[in-house]
């Protein structure tokens, strides 16, 4: 007896959950040659605002945990990432057309940078902070903290990579993350997902919406309770636009990458504010 | 007494000479290394304290902005890049050495015509001045430690738009990291504020700083408007949230590197264990140092409500010993309000406050006659949904909230769009510790307030603006990695 | 310390044995002092009176020496300024402790004392002269009577403070039966530090008993924290409320024999501690930096201080005082300089 395929519903991932769009709507993925996948959610505006108070609610938790912690956490990812390698490759091939060894390359480098950016969490902050000797009876110290909530609009290309590329390092300081996937390319996204929800990520930390970017970053660059916007994959949106409405609660925004997302520790304190400390400092 | 009727304290006028000034009845534009005329109107700049003119200057057009840019790229593309970084760190050090030695010119010029009292030009601002310019000198041949990796590279032509409150220091701010870093400069210092701008332009002048380096262009908020959507690679602002929030649309989707040290409502919290007459100091010095004129102002103190009493009862003692007056005078503690303009929003809000409820309390000091004062305020019974515990008043002005737990100090203290700055006053290090950990705001004063330090970044979360000033921190503003492509 | 402390001769007031270390220390009872009494309540126990110390707010260093610094920016004007420096002399303790003081060397003082500027008649007279307990008879001889000027004797083994009590008390009654009406006491920095909050209580309590003149009257009691010693502005918090606590007229910083002496922000502190002594009771306590002021200027300073943080109520010799030797010369050059316009020289005032 054959066995019939029980195809996967690819729904949001929201505070931990998986809800469906609360829209209704879907829109079709499709191979890279047309023909239809899967019916991912078309996130809506109101979505994006659940995801803004689910990541909202994480931050105290996700920020509070120990770098040493964080980093765990993030290695956590990477280990179970490459337990489910397979249905990345496979997924990849069939949305992105990769060839199977193009795409076990995408996975390596996805795992890769979660492994690369896990170690940081403990030592960014020995990179950017500072012990600086002033002119008087002060201890004063500048640490890195991070920003808060960050929206993130993921690249278009490299469903998995790209995506991992850009939500990972915004994580390593305690960010939380509320991500717009890659339209054409948003099975990872929402796989990635499953695998989070399996890990030690808090529930809230990582926020994936899938669906139009031109509809959702708006609604999202214009939030108030949104801290940065990192509009990496938004070359093609109108995102001057967007720097315009994060200017309403003068977020910080990082401009469109062009060309392939590299890893660096820039991108993590790009995402943190410098804290500075004095203390009075006296024996007597 | 033996002298007379009056008090032993009723000290000397001890004003400071305006002798040691040689203004100029008209200052031009500074571009290119000269003065020149500009093509806009000109205006006066008088001092708040009399309301006398002290020069006229002019507002520079659309015509100089450009002018002054162009003169910027052309030093930038010239000379500046061509020297190393050694060189520049030497140009730096030069200024920093003719600030040093016209320290008391540029004391008693920037008491004239901002109104601070002259012993905090004297004893704060202008030795802050030197020691900015000295800090970054030495940087200047010591980027490839700046944090951006080997080899980084200068931006390009600044644009830096300053206000007010610190004239000249925070033209030094700007202009010495962005130099250090291999940038030239289009300056446009506050129009009630210009004249000490254009006597450090005699000083570049001495310092032989090749032409077009540093310009100065004076004027109003549209001059600001001109310079900031100028062909610049960078714009640097300190002023409002609000002219914040406008500059950083208006550089939307032009690549402009942008940092904004914007406003405050810091919270200064006072626990039940702290060194309490330490704490006053600190209460006072937060928000009555420079007539409260101060972004990082302590305006909100949040007393634990065990002792409020107390504190309250102390700080109006203390209070009532602060002397207001003519910012010339060596004895003054709290000099003019900057402008008409300024006053009038301290009183409207200040008015507000009284008609939501809480209570005024005044220090009782004489008014002179002219110019723009106001007297140390307290207001007492101020609720977190209250105007005056919202807006920043940017004035001498103090609104006293209370709070029963260090969970419920650190919400009310988070709880604004802003975050530059906070205190903390307890004797009791792990509390400190975990309370500034909590706080959302750039910069923390432990048992001390409104400290600077070229070496100590500065800087704000949420409204109050990004980017940073000061220490290593503050070169990444003017710099790209190598990586980042050219402009 | 604790070692010399723990073998000390017990308290007389209170006959019992202490231990350094046990719980019964807690449980004594010290000496009923009645302000300590009325501010700390009838249970007057060692444990109380560690309580109300370590309750006391704490001092942060940088910001109190901030604040004496910015003081000493204050300029003030010629009028003032003339007013001052005749204060300054009012207040002045003309001292000499030094083991070769001689009768000759306490009559030379005197005169000083009495005659501060030959040239200028109009000068006033010191506060007082401030002598070894055994110089005390010359003292009082050599000034005579109603010339306005007190005597004030070091007591209690001054400046160590390193003798039984016994003899501290001896040390005491002698000078205030030989005439001195200012007694300047040291307190036992060794058992302060050691922690034995309740022997020194007990200690100052005792030698103000012993100012007692047999007419029921005291003797001024001015009491040494020798803040050199006691090291941090804590303590000194501390010690200045003990000693107010334990009954002391005054509060002196130093002996002048150790470094630091006097400094502007020791100083400041302690006047702290009597301002918000005065807010709580209304009792006016008074204030002696001595050591190390040797210039005008200096004491002016601390004039400004004084009017700053008590009031100006204070700028006269019942509540500040100034433990000086040097001091008189350099005021009154100034004073002649004021007078003549001309800058005065050593040779223009007299040694002593």
């Amino acid at each position: 007896m054959t066995h019939l395929a029980v195809p996967k519903t690819y729904k949001l991932y929201i505070g931990g959950k998986f809800p469906r769009s609360e829209s209704g709507r879907v829109y079709e993925v499709t191979t890279a040659k047309g023909e239809f996948l899967a019916n991912a959610a078309k996130a809506s505006r109101k979505d994006a605002r659940d995801a803004v108070s689910a990541a909202r609610a994480a931050v105290s938790g996700w920020s509070g945990a120990t770098g040493y912690n964080r980093g765990q956490v993030l290695y956590r990812v990477a280990e179970l990432l490459e337990g489910r390698r397979a249905q990345f490759v496979d997924e990849l091939t069939k949305v992105d057309g990769l060839t199977a060894a193009a795409a076990d390359k995408q996975v390596d480098a996805a795992i890769d940078a979660w492994v690369w950016y896990a170690g940081w969490a403990d030592k960014y902050a020995q990179v950017a902070g500072n012990g600086n000797p002033v002119a008087g009876p002060f201890f004063n110290i500048s640490v890195p903290e991070p920003t808060g909530v960050v929206a993130v609009v993921a690249p278009k290309e490299q469903g998995l990579f790209g995506l991992v590329s850009v939500i990972a390092p915004v994580l390593v300081s305690g960010n939380t993350v509320v991500v717009v996937a890659s339209e054409t390319s948003p099975l990872s996204a929402i796989s990635l997902s499953e695998v989070l929800a399996t890990s030690d990520v808090p529930g809230g930390v990582v926020n994936v919406l899938t669906g139009s970017a031109a509809e959702l970053a708006p609604w999202l660059a214009d939030h108030s309770d949104v801290n940065a916007v990192d509009l990496s994959g938004a070359g093609d949106l109108d995102w001057s636009d967007l720097q315009v409405k994060a200017a309403q609660t003068l977020k910080r925004v990082r401009e469109p990458e062009t060309g392939e997302v590299e890893r660096s520790v820039e991108r993590v304190t790009f995402f943190t504010e410098t804290k500075t400390v004095w203390h009075t400092k006296a024996l007597i | 007494m033996a002298a007379s009727q009056t008090s032993f304290l009723d000290y000397a006028p001890a004003p400071e000479s305006t002798s040691i000034l040689d203004l100029k009845d008209s200052y031009g534009l500074f571009i290119d290394g000269e003065f020149v005329d500009g093509t806009g109107d000109a205006f006066t700049t008088i001092s708040p304290a009399t309301e006398e003119t002290i020069a006229e200057v002019v507002a520079a057009s659309r015509k100089d902005v450009d002018r002054a840019v162009a003169a910027a790229r052309k030093a930038f593309d010239g000379p500046w890049s061509r020297l190393s970084g050694a060189d520049r760190g030497k140009y730096l050090f030069r200024i920093a050495r003719l600030v040093q030695e016209r320290a008391r010119e540029l004391a008693v010029a920037e008491s004239l015509d901002n109104g601070k009292p002259i012993k905090e030009s004297r004893d704060v601002d202008v030795p802050l001045v030197a020691a900015w310019f000295f800090y970054y000198a030495g940087w200047a041949d010591k980027l490839d430690h700046a944090g951006l990796g080997p080899n980084p590279r200068a931006l390009g032509v600044a644009a830096q738009v300053i206000p007010w409150n610190f004239p000249l220091l925070m033209l030094a701010w700007k202009i010495a990291p962005a130099l250090a870093a291999g940038n030239t400069v289009v300056l446009k210092p506050a129009e009630t504020t210009p004249l000490t701008a254009l006597i450090f332009a005699e000083i570049l002048q001495q310092a032989d700083l090749p032409p077009g380096v540093v310009n100065i262009v004076t004027g109003a908020g549209e001059t600001g408007e001109l310079l900031v959507n100028a062909a610049v690679d960078k714009v640097a602002f300190t002023g409002s949230t609000e002219v914040g929030r406008a500059i950083a649309r208006s550089t939307a989707g032009t690549g402009k590197k942008l940092t904004l040290e914007l406003g405050g409502k810091a919270a200064n919290i006072v626990f039940d264990d702290a060194p309490l007459d330490q704490a006053i100091e600190g209460i006072v010095d937060g928000i009555f140092f420079n007539q409260g004129h101060v972004c990082c102002a302590g305006s909100r103190l949040l007393v634990q409500e065990n002792v409020e009493a107390e504190v309250i009862e102390r700080l109006k003692h203390r209070m009532s010993t602060l002397r207001l007056g003519d910012p010339l005078d060596k004895n003054t503690d709290v000099g003019a309000i900057n402008s008409r303009e300024q006053l009038d929003r301290i009183r409207e809000l200040s008015d507000i406050g009284e008609a939501e409820g809480a209570e005024r309390w005044s220090a009782p000091c004489e008014i002179p006659a002219k110019g723009f004062w106001y007297a140390p305020t307290i207001f007492t019974g101020v609720d977190t949904s209250h105007r005056i515990a919202r807006d920043e008043i940017f004035g001498p002005v103090l609104s006293v909230l209370t709070f029963r737990t260090p969970g419920e100090a650190i919400s009310k203290a988070n709880n604004t769009p802003y975050g530059l700055s906070a205190g903390i006053w307890s004797d009791k290090g792990s509390k400190v510790l975990a309370v500034a950990d909590k706080l959302r705001a750039g910069v923390i004063w432990t048992n001390t307030f409104n400290k600077f330090d070229p070496s100590s970044p500065f800087g704000g979360y949420k409204e109050s603006g990004y980017g940073r000033e000061g220490g290593r921190h503050g070169l990444a503003a003017y710099l790209a990695s190598a990586k980042e492509g050219a402009r | 310390m604790s070692t010399q402390a723990a073998s000390r001769p017990r308290s007389p007031s209170t006959g019992a044995s202490r231990g350094v270390h046990g719980v019964s220390d807690n449980q004594v009872l010290l000496a009923p002092a009645e302000r300590a009494i009325q501010m700390i309540g009838g249970d007057l126990t060692e444990k109380a009176l560690r309580r109300h110390l370590e309750g006391l707010p704490g001092v942060d260093a940088v910001g109190l020496e901030a604040r004496a610094a910015s003081l000493a920016t204050r300029s003030i004007k010629t009028t003032s300024k003339q007013w001052a420096l005749d204060a300054i002399i009012r207040m002045i303790d003309l001292t000499t402790l030094e083991g070769a003081d001689t009768p000759g060397k306490v009559e030379s003082l005197c005169a000083k004392a009495l005659t501060p500027d030959p040239a200028d008649l109009t000068t006033p007279r010191v506060a007082a002269v401030c002598v070894y307990g055994d110089m005390v008879p010359h003292a009082v001889e050599a000034l005579g009577e109603d010339s306005g000027i007190n005597v004030a004797a070091v007591a209690t083994a001054f400046p160590s403070g390193r003798s039984s009590r016994t003899i501290k008390l001896a040390d005491t009654r002698d000078a205030v039966a030989a005439g001195a009406s200012e007694i300047d006491m040291v307190i036992d920095r060794g058992a302060f530090l050691a922690g034995h909050y309740g022997l020194v209580f007990d200690e100052i309590v005792a030698v103000k008993e012993a100012c007692m003149r047999p007419d029921g009257s005291y003797a001024h009691l001015k009491v040494i924290l020798e803040t050199g010693e006691l090291n941090t502005y804590d303590n000194v918090r501390r010690a200045s409320w003990l000693a107010i606590l334990a009954g002391a007229d005054f509060i002196k910083t130093s002996t002048g024999k150790v470094s630091p002496a006097a400094t502007l922000p020791v100083t400041l502190l302690m006047l702290q501690v009597v301002r918000d002594w005065h807010t709580l009771t209304g009792e006016r306590i008074g204030v002696k930096p001595a050591g190390g002021i040797r210039a005008s200027k200096d004491a002016i300073r601390y004039l400004v201080t004084v009017a700053e943080t008590v009031g100006e109520e204070w700028l006269q010799p019942d509540l500040f005082r100034f433990g000086a030797s040097s001091l008189l010369n350099d005021v009154l050059m100034q004073r002649q300089k004021m007078n003549t316009g001309r800058y005065s020289g050593p040779d223009y005032v007299t040694v002593d």
